[in-house]
This record gives C-alpha cells, sequence and structure tokens, in this order.
C-alpha cells in the first residue's frame, strides 16, 4: 500500500496537464464501470427480490381487508368462541356468557402464538409464555404480553356476524 | 515496506490475513495460482468451454433453488409451475432462465467434450479427467431428463413415456427397472415425485463431488495442448499466466454468456403447455429435446431396417458398443506422435459428429 502511495508522490512532482488528464480520465472510467457493474447487478436482483416477496405482496393485499362477514356465527352458542383468519392473520369472535359479543386478534402481542379463550375463567390465555388478556376489552392483564389485543368492531345480525376494523 | 527485523504495525485486514494463512496455508493457494499457465495457440479458444459449462451449472444451482422455493412435487406439480409462471413475480422469467440455460449447459458440455477429443487432452495422464467428464455428461443428461417431467404438462408427459420405453428393450430385467424408475405402470404423481427426488438431491449428490473431482484433475495436470503444438519444442510454445490474464478473459466468457442466457430467457420466455392428461391424445409435432433427438433418430432408422423386439435389442446393443468405444478412447488412441492410430481415433471423431449432426437435421426434418 505505502509503496503506490510513494509513487503517487512521485508523480505529483512531475504533473504534466497530460498526466493529469490522462489520471482524469482513468478515473471517469472506473466511475462508469463501477456504476455500469452496480446497475447489472441491481438489474439481476430485483427480479429475484420481486419473486421471493411475492407471497408478502400478496398477504399485503389481504391485510387491506377491513371486514369480514362470518355466515351463520349469530347461531355461536352462549360461552364459545368462533376462531377465523382476517386477512392473513388469526381473529375470535366471543359470545360471552352474559350475551355480549366481542371481536379480538387471536395473535399474541408478545412474540406472536395464537391465543385461546377460556370460557370457565372468562379470560384469555396464551399457553406459549403464559399471557392472560381480558377477553371483554383486549386488555394485558398478566404475564409478559406489552401491548392489549386488537378490539373489533362488531354487529350481529339475521344471517351472520359482521366484524370490521375499528 | 515490512521487514523482518522490525515489527511494524500492521493493518486489520493483514493481520486478519496472517491468521487464516497461518491456518490454512492461503500463501501456498496464491503462490501455487501465480505459477499456473495456460497455452496460447490457434485452438485456445476452446479452453473457455469447461468453464462457460461450469458458470452455466452454478446458475442452475442458483435458479433451481429458487424453484424450489415454490415448486411442489406430486399432485399438484403442475399447479405449483403454473403458479411460478403466471403468478409470481418474475416466476416466468427464473423459470425460462432454468429451462434455457439446462440446454446451453449441455450444448456446452458438448462442445467441451468434442474440443478435449479433437486436441487428444484425454491422453496419458488425462484418463481420468475424459471419464469424469464423461460420468458428468451422462448424470448432466438425467438431470435434463428428470427435469424435463416436472412441471408435468403435455410434452413432459409424453416425453416422459417415450423416454422410459428405452429401458423397457433391456433383456430380462427391462420392465423391472422401467417401472422402477416411473413408480408403477403408469407416469403419475409417484413419478414426478420420485423424478423430483432424483433431480434435486440425488443427482446432486453424485454430480458435486464428482465435478470436484474433475476440476482437481485440471489443477493437477493443467490445459493439454493439441498434437500440432505438442510437436513444437517448448521455447516456441506461448503461454499467459492463469492469473489474471485467463482468470480474466474467463470471467468475461462467464458475463457474456449470462448476457446471452439474459436474452434467450427474457425474449423466448419458456412455455407452460396444458396439464398432461393420459386421456388426451399426444400433439402433433410431438418431438425430444434437441440433446435426445440423435439417439431418437438413430434407434428409429435401426427399427426401419431390423423391425420388430430384435431391431430394439440390436440398437440398444449398438449404442452400448459405440458410448463405450467412445469413453474408452483413452485406452486405444495412446500413441503421442500424429501416427496412423491416432488419425483413426480423429476419424472416428469426425463420423461420431457427423452421425450426430446428420440424425439430428433428419429427426427435425421428418417432424414436419
Amino acid at each position: 500500500m505505502s509503496d503506490q502511495v510513494v509513487l503517487v508522490d512521485e508523480g505529483k512532482l512531475e504533473l504534466t496537464s497530460e498526466g493529469a488528464a490522462e489520471r482524469n480520465s482513468r478515473r471517469a472510467f472506473l466511475a462508469a464501470a463501477g456504476a455500469a457493474g452496480l446497475l447489472y447487478t441491481a438489474a439481476l436482483a430485483y427480479p429475484i427480490y420481486r419473486y421471493l416477496a411475492s407471497p408478502e405482496e400478496m398477504a399485503l393485499s389481504a391485510t387491506a381487508i377491513t371486514e369480514v362477514t362470518l355466515k351463520d356465527a349469530q347461531k355461536l352458542p352462549l360461552g364459545s368462541v368462533l376462531m377465523f383468519r382476517f386477512g392473513p392473520s388469526p381473529a375470535m369472535l366471543i359470545h360471552h356468557a352474559d350475551g355480549r359479543w366481542v371481536g379480538l386478534s387471536a395473535v399474541c402481542t408478545h412474540l406472536g402464538c395464537t391465543v385461546q379463550y377460556e370460557s370457565q375463567a372468562d379470560r384469555i390465555h396464551c399457553a406459549c409464555h403464559g399471557g392472560v388478556y381480558n377477553a371483554y376489552t383486549g386488555a394485558n392483564v398478566s404475564g409478559p404480553p406489552p401491548k392489549p389485543l386488537t378490539l373489533y368492531k362488531v354487529a350481529v345480525n339475521e344471517t351472520g356476524v359482521e366484524v370490521k376494523r375499528a | 515496506m515490512s521487514t523482518k527485523t522490525i515489527a511494524v504495525p500492521k493493518t486489520a485486514a493483514g493481520a486478519v490475513y496472517d491468521w487464516v494463512d497461518e491456518r490454512l496455508g492461503l500463501s501456498e493457494l496464491a503462490a501455487f495460482a501465480r505459477h499456473k499457465t495456460v497455452p496460447v495457440h490457434a485452438q485456445s479458444f476452446w479452453y473457455y468451454w469447461g468453464g462457460i459449462s461450469l458458470f452455466l451449472f452454478l446458475v442452475q444451482c442458483f435458479t433451481g433453488v429458487l424453484l424450489l422455493v415454490y415448486y411442489r412435487p406430486g399432485v399438484e406439480a403442475y399447479e405449483s409451475v403454473r403458479q411460478i409462471t403466471f403468478v409470481m413475480h418474475f416466476g416466468w422469467l427464473i423459470r425460462s432462465a432454468h429451462a434455457w440455460s439446462a440446454n446451453l449447459l449441455i450444448f456446452a458440455i458438448l462442445v467441451h467434450m468434442f474440443s478435449v477429443y479433437f486436441m487428444k487432452a484425454y491422453r496419458k495422464p488425462r484418463e481420468f479427467g475424459w471419464l469424469s467428464g464423461m460420468a458428468l455428461l451422462g448424470l448432466a443428461s438425467v438431470f435434463g431428463f428428470s427435469g424435463y417431467l416436472l412441471p408435468m404438462d403435455e410434452l413432459s408427459y409424453f416425453a416422459t413415456k417415450v423416454g422410459l420405453q428405452i429401458p423397457m428393450a433391456i433383456p430380462w430385467i427391462g420392465p423391472m427397472v422401467a417401472s422402477m424408475l416411473r413408480g408403477g405402470p403408469e407416469v403419475s404423481e409417484f413419478t414426478v415425485q420420485r423424478f423430483f427426488a432424483l433431480h434435486v438431491v440425488v443427482l446432486p449428490a453424485l454430480f458435486l463431488p464428482l465435478l470436484g473431482f474433475h476440476l482437481w484433475l485440471v489443477q493437477r495436470y493443467g490445459n493439454a495442448v493439441p498434437p500440432s503444438e505438442e510437436v513444437k519444442p517448448l521455447r516456441e510454445r506461448k503461454s499467459i499466466p492463469f492469473m489474471p490474464n485467463f482468470l480474466r478473459k474467463d470471467l468475461a466468457m462467464w458475463l457474456i454468456s449470462l448476457n446471452i442466457l439474459a436474452l434467450l430467457a427474457s425474449v423466448f420466455p419458456w412455455a407452460l403447455g396444458r396439464q398432461a392428461d393420459s386421456l388426451v391424445p399426444a400433439p402433433a409435432g410431438i418431438h425430444p429435446e434437441w440433446y435426445f433427438m440423435s439417439p431418437f433418430e438413430m434407434l428409429k432408422l435401426l427399427g426401419n431396417v431390423l423391425p420388430g423386439e430384435f431391431g430394439e435389442i440390436a440398437g440398444i446393443l449398438l449404442f452400448t458398443l459405440g458410448i463405450g468405444l467412445w469413453i474408452l478412447i483413452p485406452f486405444y488412441d495412446i500413441k503421442r506422435e500424429s501416427g496412423q492410430r491416432a488419425r483413426a481415433a480423429h476419424y472416428f471423431g469426425l463420423l461420431a459428429v457427423f452421425a450426430l449432426l446428420a440424425t439430428t437435421v433428419i429427426g427435425y426434418w421428418t417432424i414436419r
């Protein structure tokens, strides 16, 4: 490395305008070659990235879904739960013993396991690390979960139950 | 700059290099690479074809893994290829590149093989290079045959059906061998499943060590020179250093190959036919891939001369004999000077090229 530096320094001492032009054109050539190489690599990498990202993009269009109609879900017995898919992610519709309807995301906010509604305790429990949520509001009650479960709007009619993003 | 007497503080990269070098002997490798040379003569162009084959094989590994991300063998085979081709972004391009590269790879290997043959590069001490090369070509054609079925469209279905008739002609064990390969009496989802296992696990597991052996031999013995160069005295022969002169040219060839491949794959995307259905008659004009056209046509021509089962068995025997003679060339074309025997091998090679080209042309001619 230092050898080259010395050479360059010596070159500087007897620098002619010709030498400077040559060095400039070499620098320009290297920059152009580098840019061409980068463009070439990008042209190869782009289709591969898009190819591998295809399922992600499909899931994104599913995430855009803002409401789901659950046919015949109005017949859900008291004190029971219906698991369903809200876009790409699991969600739950709870029909509490007191007759109230609650729609919640079923993805634990701790590390993403699917949570479970326990009707006896009337609570939501995550078996992975023991997180507990309130089954009416989705609020994180105990254990590791840092955030509440997302609460959805629920509308019950004669043909089914509509669940909407709040 | 650094002398042995004074401990000059090294750069971090230098220190890492020294640490690794001490354990892995990188500088020995570098010294070896510095001394490696490649002969320069009128036939030097043919030296690139082994490297081009290697590059296209690497392309096959890379695009193959990408296809593996979405491909599903078994009953869903066609549906998954349809999804790759029409649903996944640029899936058509990846699949097209894999198919085109497979064809270019077979072509490059054939060019490499014939150039080695005519340069007589199979002679002592390079016999194992020739033998391992022939085995690699054999594996490459099984790669081609098994990969052709995986999309499970009309063409792949009938090609596999017809292709598996060839082992059928082996006396006694033929039917058993064919149904073992097929996984039952008919080409079905079981056939796709086992061809898939062959294509992505068994063949790579055989191919890679063999390729390593082949490349190691090339490093050990270097490039052979053709007989016309061999007769010249050593000081009249020219050569260039491998590092970086030949390597630079080699990489330029790789880049050209990649550009040709990209052009072919994007301008002529590989088609996907209709889903295989044994009840739909074979489409008109169906024919084997170009690299199987010649043996297919030879068997057909022989079948015209000697009809029936006798012709089939005679065809297989004649084929085995021809390929056997070809593979064993290093053991009977051994004279170093270009004498009578050497010329006989040369004519045998020309005959083989002529027979391959002629039967391929006849094959394509008679489709129409």
